[in-house]
């Protein structure tokens, strides 16, 4: 088989790793150092390699000495990590496993303990494969308390590994010794050159071998000093976790004692990949450097890509020599995952692009794609923000909505909001504690606002809980929020009151809902329903069950545009349907979130989670209206008497008028204070902002700076403050 | 990551689960009685001991039941 180097043709042979394909046909140099480019070589066979690194197509960083060779292969050598080129098409993928025993290191000794091992056994090598071997290839980069492994296996599969017993047999990695010019090629390491087969013109180096210590001592494990190999060896125990083999120094020989020899300190390196030298360790104990970490710091030995696998125990002994202590007193670096270099993109797997997230769409979404609708992320889902008429910008065709809205009729999807049905005996007296308002005064067929507070008396959420019979409530939540808020009450439910019998059940997508919004609104109902719409037998946050365009429908008065509107809730398999006949039932616009957050923002509705900030108190909004004084206690309450809660410069929520439009998050001056939202108004035929500022209601009638655009400071509902729409077209 | 016990469901990965802080902090009798300090303490002051940690935990993404239970935090 042929491959190219560095543009130059090579035959390669079966089995045999790039490296020692260079190496066998003659190539001891052709690569560089990253710093002083100095000519470098193959210098390992195995993961410690600190010289020859290639980069293959569009994969940087690989080891000459694990790639294995192919026909056509193309390899380039790299000074420092290289870069990705172009789109990477590999394929990256997850794995998990459960094992009895997973044995690290298939040598020796990692075989000996497989062999009679009971149960499910896993035996993984990074370097080697075979039929005995459960995981050839394949490193493991992290062990984690609780015997938790992360493996790589072909740089491309994570292996995620939750094991019984974990038997490291990592054995050992030759050591270079420190001398002038131990860099150059030719010199290389002992054992690799025997791997390679002791070919001419090559200078094989050992000054001992050090144990491969990293996964026994990332997973908590403590190391002393072994002088007779000269090098950490794993100390004490460790539940779960054996060390057998070289890894535990048996069977090493001894080490050389270790003396500096003369020469030139900066021509004798410890770490290849840094280009660091003696000289810099001197330089940095100089310095007045004594402990080995900060040595690592200043000098960089062990931040390369090899992480310190030849320099490390090096780098502590020339440190012990020149301070004259004996290298146990210096301790180690610490050792952190991954063992070997790992792409971010094993860890992404598969989840990349479109299924680098869930994507939740209602059912009615099929049409709003065909109606060209622009859509925007709201947590999981996507909601279409506006539909764009032929060469419309998007305020073009909110401005445009909104006129709709306000002038006619027209319809949203609101499915998205979270519900909640909340059922048992003592659901009035559960929601009387968790929101601020009461509900045992909301009568069967009838809705009501509601607030719910976190205990220091902060903003949670808000929605319509709805009585739907006796014991029986539907709870609506804001899109983000609807999993956060079901938590929210099982937590409370569960861990301080498990003496009320109430049951709680997400029901979100069982529902599909359409808002039906504008003065025209009833009428346009009217043609589809025989539900009576009138204000009479119809009013405000009421409830109706009935048909809707022959579909079975629950019917709400709810308004979050200040306009007349209905709510129609029907089976989710239903919604699609339903949304298309109330399209097809006269002249009626569909609007989406951009258009329903300017007409909410009109009327000074706040967004939890826009206009608050977990900081935020229903007083700071205004709204202390909804805070119920007749209960004994709901979250929260107490900490409406908080000191820090009655506060008169505390940031309250007011309405902008500016000269023109401001960016949200813009800092009022004098402040403090900031935007939290900011449209242009069909309406009002121009520009304003919602803004918590400080003594803000106070200060009604000032002009403030936004981000240096005048604006004057007003209520906070800045369209219909009388509530003269919400029955429709006032006379 | 940790191997968490959930007593309905056994040993699961740690991702499964959520946080609820230090146990045994009840929300109190009578909060209306509690004074600034003591409502303070409730609020925002939790132990944070190098050792053993008595702990809420949620199977979130499992039963989704409130349990305790003690963490070396060592």
């Amino acid at each position: 088989m042929k491959f190219t180097f560095g543009g130059v043709e090579y035959e390669g042979q079966e089995g045999e790793t790039l490296a020692a394909a260079l190496v066998r046909n003659g190539v001891l140099g052709g690569f560089r150092s990253l710093y002083r480019g100095r000519p470098r070589g193959v210098y390992s066979a195995g993961e410690e390699e600190p010289n020859a690194l290639v980069q293959i197509g569009s994969q940087p960083l690989q080891r000459a000495t694990l790639v294995p060779v192919e026909d056509g292969l193309v390899a380039e050598p790299l000074a420092g990590k290289g870069r990705l080129v172009g789109p990477d098409s590999t394929r990256y993928d997850t794995m998990h496993a459960h094992c009895d025993v997973l044995i690290v290191g298939a040598g020796s000794a990692g075989r000996g303990v497989a062999a009679p091992a009971r149960g499910r056994v896993l035996l993984v090598d990074g370097m080697l494969e075979g039929v005995e071997i459960t995981l050839g290839r394949t490193w493991v980069v992290g062990l984690y308390p609780g015997n938790y492994a992360l493996a790589v296996e072909r740089g491309r599969r994570l292996w995620r590994i939750r094991a019984r017993h974990v038997v490291l047999a990592t054995g050992a990695i030759e050591r270079p010794p420190v001398f002038p010019d131990n860099d150059v090629p030719g010199v290389m390491l002992a054992g690799a050159a025997a791997r390679y087969g002791d070919p001419v013109g090559v200078t094989p180096v050992s000054a001992g071998w050090s144990p491969r210590v990293h996964l026994w001592s990332q997973a908590g494990g403590a190391l002393r000093w072994d002088d007779r190999i000269g090098a950490p060896v794993p100390d004490g125990q460790l539940s779960g976790v054996a060390c057998v083999g070289r890894l535990t120094g048996e069977g090493l020989p001894d080490a050389p004692p270790f003396t500096l020899p003369g020469g030139d300190e900066d021509a004798m390196f410890v770490d290849l990949e840094r280009d660091a030298t003696v000289a810099d360790i001197r330089r940095a104990i100089g310095a007045g450097l004594r402990s080995v970490e900060h040595v690592k710091r200043y000098t960089s030995i062990g931040t390369g890509s090899e992480q310190g696998k030849l320099a490390n125990v090096n780098a502590i002994r020339v440190a012990a020599e020149l301070l004259g202590v004996h290298p146990g007193e210096l301790g180690t670096t610490t050792f952190r995952p991954p063992y070997v270099p790992v792409s971010f993109a094993v860890f992404a797997g598969r989840n990349r692009g479109r299924l680098f997230d869930p994507v939740r769409v209602t059912p009615i979404h099929p049409w709003h794609v065909a109606h060209g609708a622009v859509f925007e992320n709201v947590g999981l889902w996507h909601r279409p923000r506006y539909y764009p008429r032929q060469g419309e910008s998007m305020d073009d065709a909110v401005l445009r909505e909104c006129a709709s809205a306000r002038g006619r009729v027209a319809m949203m999807d609101v499915t998205t909001l979270g519900k909640i049905d909340v059922q048992g005996p003592d659901a009035v007296e559960f929601l009387n504690r968790i929101y601020t308002n009461a509900y045992d005064t909301l009568a069967v067929g009838m809705c009501r606002y509601g607030l719910i507070c976190r205990a220091d008396g902060t903003v949670l959420d808000d929605g319509v809980v709805m009585r739907v019979a006796e014991e029986r409530f539907l709870c609506t939540t804001t899109t983000g929020n609807a999993g956060p808020v079901l938590a929210w009450m099982e937590e409370w439910l569960q861990t301080e009151w498990p003496d009320l019998r109430v049951w709680l059940t997400s029901v979100t997508e069982q529902w599909a809902t359409v808002a039906v919004v504008g003065p025209d609104s009833r009428a346009h109902l009217a043609a589809l329903t025989e539900i009576p719409l009138d204000a009479d037998s119809f009013p405000f946050m009421a409830v109706r069950q009935g048909e809707v365009a022959g579909i079975p429908a629950r019917v709400c008065r709810v308004s979050f545009s200040g306009e007349l509107a209905f709510e129609v809730n029907v089976d989710g398999r239903r919604g699609l349907d339903l949304w298309a006949r109330i399209y097809a039932a006269g002249e009626i616009t569909p609007y989406g979130t951009e258009t329903m957050h300017v007409l909410r923002a009109e009327k000074g509705y706040p967004i939890i989670g826009q206009e608050t900030d977990g900081t935020v108190t229903p007083q700071d909004l205004g709204m202390g209206w909804i805070v119920s004084t007749a209960k004994r206690d709901f979250v929260g309450l107490r900490s409406f008497s908080r000191s820090d809660n009655a506060r008169p410069d505390r940031k309250q929520l007011v309405g902008l008028l500016p000269e023109r439009r401001v960016d949200e998050g813009a800092q009022l001056v004098p402040g403090p204070g900031h935007v939290t939202s900011s449209y242009m108004s069909a309406a009002l035929g121009g520009p304003f902002a919602l803004a918590l500022l400080a003594r803000g209601r106070e200060r009604i009638g000032e002009t403030v700076q936004a981000d240096g655009v005048a604006a004057e400071v007003v209520g906070s509902v800045v369209y219909d403050k009388e509530g003269a729409r919400r029955d429709g077209r006032p006379a | 990551m940790l191997l968490v016990r959930c007593p309905w469901c056994g040993e699961r990965d740690e991702v499964e689960f959520s946080y609820g802080g230090q146990a045994q902090v009840a929300y109190p009798a009578d909060p209306a009685a509690a004074g600034e300090e003591d409502w303070s303490q409730y609020l925002f002051v939790r132990d944070n001991p190098k050792g053993l940690f008595r702990e809420r935990w949620v199977h979130t993404h499992g039963c989704r039941r409130w349990f305790e239970l003690e963490r070396d935090t060592r």
